[in-house]
């Protein structure tokens, strides 16, 4: 379609090649269409790890058009939310399956984009000419845990309301402000109905608009640097007699294709959650949450919801409130460094020495792990293992200049490794 | 769906076998075993509700009609049998009981069950109903294994009888010493029920099966959708497969 659009508007015969010449002449959009799908060129060497991006582009759509009709029928009030829930669940006509999509939809956008940032970590796509991509990559994901966890307090079941308890108290260990921040934050004394009518506003209108216009300016820092692949090599060094990367290919036809048989792959894990376990046996919706809000009724212990847990089993390893809140921030924090701790002169794992990969290994072990023990009560055992896994995620980005810049490298090769 | 039947029944023989021999806490993994496929268990179920539990506890969140829509109930059916407080079909299932006269009487309103089955779990509840023990200390003459303290009677006593909970005392390891503690060893049924107690547990496990259906619906009608769901995604994702594969052919 796009290609004979194009052809036909350069040729100059037929109605339609002129509606696109008028077109084009107000708004550009064949000039778009070429530089950011048809002319723009990404390496051809892509493997499994390269789905998750244009998978997370399509859960924020599904978000998006979920959470708008989500919007029609659900009521943001201490009184009636979690009954609206329900309402929605059981009266609206398909009402369980949005619902079901946009809740799970949630974890979903978090098992994307945690895999989308491993990429970068195992190729080393944060680094020089990255380091901005990486950063507004970063601030999606922040951005991401501000709206998951707003969405989270809105159905009001008890764990949403303990959730916000326990996560807006952090804000109280600020020295000084820490009370009066926490009072301005829930707009009361408690979370209330005041605190979850303005978490929806932010959940509903703030965070999306912040979230598309992030996502937007990423896409552009990527369509201006080139995606990096596997190899960790760039692709503009070797360009043929016409300017076109030798080891690039056009985004359209060859990776939007591709990427719809990761959409598909996709979209069957994601059916099977929604039709067959849609609370995941309470990790994607948590039991308690099937109990209205209740402040006299405290759940036996209170977990947020499995995508935050390696930082709460962060801030509960250490004994002191302040201290661990300041070490969980921190834990998101560091990321954002980097591509400036990183001092290796390789990109990818491939042509990295055995450091890095016992570095990266432990680390990602201890994400994991962190997460399995954020989930679980604080006491004895659990607590000793959460220190010293988070001792190996912070000895990751604290020793990184180190052992980055003595590390054995490879040499790496010229053009890209492709096995057609 | 079959299978898994399958294993809870074996779960729950087991258990029930455990419990008569050893006793202690094996009642804690006791399985309902229900199954909400299973139509004239939840019929029973919801005979079972309106007669024993809906004079306190509503489920406020789920209509007649649709009651007798998913268990294949007819309205005429529906109005003799399971509608007792001269309400209209499309009505929720609410309590004729007022709230705070509720709370004078046990202490606590009887929580709204509609969700109860998502919030602790069918197991649980088939534990509770069946764990009722005599207790001159609590002001309903009862207490419960599964909740201790529990403000509700014993709503089956007739059904169940009543028995007797015998409580050893144990050495058990706390902090740094030995601490003698009271376990629960077995019952002893003091009156007997007017029914056997496999006849009871039928009727608990029915019951439970209600409170299950009744907590989503809609969830017989996900799970055959999805089967279809999956398989058109699955043939979706071969012809995506195909399409990449030839439009792949010139990349070398």
């Amino acid at each position: 379609m796009a290609t004979a659009t194009r052809s036909a508007a350069e040729t100059g015969g037929g109605r339609w090649a002129a509606f696109v010449r008028w077109i084009d002449a107000r708004l550009p959009v064949t000039e778009f269409w070429k530089s950011q799908l048809t002319e723009y060129y990404a390496p051809k060497n892509f493997n499994i790890w390269y789905y998750f991006g244009s998978l997370a582009l399509l859960v924020l759509v599904l978000q998006i058009v979920t959470g708008i009709f989500l919007t029609m029928s659900y009521k943001p009030s201490e009184a009636e939310a979690f009954g609206s829930i329900e309402y929605i669940m059981r009266e609206v006509e398909w009402g369980w399956l949005i619902r079901y999509i946009h809740s799970t939809g949630a974890s979903a956008f978090f098992i994307v984009v945690y895999l989308h940032m491993a990429r970068a970590l195992l190729y080393g796509s944060y680094k020089n000419p990255r380091e901005l991509l990486w950063i507004v990559g970063m601030l999606i994901y922040v951005s991401l845990m501000a709206e998951a966890f707003f969405g989270y307090v809105l159905p009001w079941g008890n764990m949403s309301f303990w959730g916000a308890q326990v996560i807006v108290s952090l804000f109280g260990a600020i020295p000084g402000i820490g009370p009066d921040l926490v009072e301005w934050i829930r707009g009361d004394y408690s979370i209330s109905d005041v605190t979850l009518n303005r978490f929806f506003a932010l959940h509903v209108a703030a965070l999306p608009l912040v979230l598309i216009l992030l996502v937007v300016v990423h896409l552009t820092a990527l369509h201006e640097v080139g995606s990096n692949n596997p190899d960790g090599i760039e692709i503009k060094k070797h360009k043929d007699s016409r300017g076109k990367p030798l080891d690039g290919i056009p985004f359209h036809p060859y990776y939007t294709y591709k990427d719809l048989v990761g959409v598909g792959v996709f979209l069957v894990l994601f059916a099977i959650v929604i039709f067959f376990a849609p609370t995941l046996g309470g990790l994607f919706i948590e039991h308690p949450n099937f109990e209205p809000a209740n402040p006299l009724n405290t759940p036996e212990h209170i977990a947020p919801v499995w995508y935050f847990t390696p930082y709460y089993a962060i801030l509960r390893a250490v004994p002191d409130k302040l201290t661990g809140a300041v070490l969980m921030g921190a834990a998101v924090l560091l990321f954002f460094f980097l591509p400036w701790l990183d001092r290796s002169k390789v990109k990818s794992i491939r042509y990295r020495g055995w450091l890095f990969k016992v570095f990266l290994g432990a680390f990602i072990v201890a994400f994991v792990g962190l997460g399995y023990l954020g989930l679980q009560p604080a006491q004895g055992s659990y607590v000793t293992a959460a220190r010293i896994l988070a001792v190996m995620y912070f000895a990751f980005f604290v020793l990184m200049p180190w052992y980055t810049s003595i590390d054995k490298t490879k040499p790496v090769p010229d053009r890209v490794t492709y096995h057609g | 769906m079959g299978s898994r039947a399958l294993v809870l029944t074996a779960l729950l023989l087991a258990g029930t076998a455990f419990a008569k021999e050893g006793g202690g806490d094996a009642w804690s993994s006791w399985r309902a075993g229900n199954d909400i496929a299973n139509k004239t268990s939840l019929q029973r179920g919801a005979r079972n509700f309106v007669n024993y539990c809906l004079g306190c506890h509503s489920l406020q969140y789920l209509r007649y009609n649709r009651v007798a829509d998913d268990l294949g109930i007819t309205q005429d059916q529906l109005q003799a049998n399971l509608m007792f407080t001269g309400g209209r079909p499309f009505d929720v299932m609410k309590s004729a009981m007022p709230p705070s006269d509720a709370e004078t009487w046990f202490g606590r309103a009887p929580p709204d069950l509609s969700l109860i089955a998502r919030a602790k779990g069918p197991d649980y509840l088939y534990q509770f109903l069946k764990t009722f023990y005599l207790d001159p200390q609590r002001p309903t003459g009862v207490n419960n294994l599964a909740l201790d303290n529990a403000a509700m009677p014993q709503v089956f006593a007739d059904l169940q009888g009543t028995q007797k909970a015998v409580f050893v005392l144990e050495k058990k390891a706390e902090g740094n010493g030995e601490q003698m503690v009271r376990v629960f060893d077995h019952f002893e049924q003091v009156t007997p029920g007017r029914i056997s107690a496999e006849e009871f547990d039928e009727f608990v496990r029915d019951t439970v099966n209600f409170l299950d259906y009744a907590s989503e619906p809609i969830r017989a009608k996900r799970e055959s959708m999805g089967l279809w769901v999956v398989l058109f995604l699955l043939v979706f994702t071969g012809f995506a497969w195909a399409l990449k594969k030839e439009i792949w052919k010139d990349v070398h």
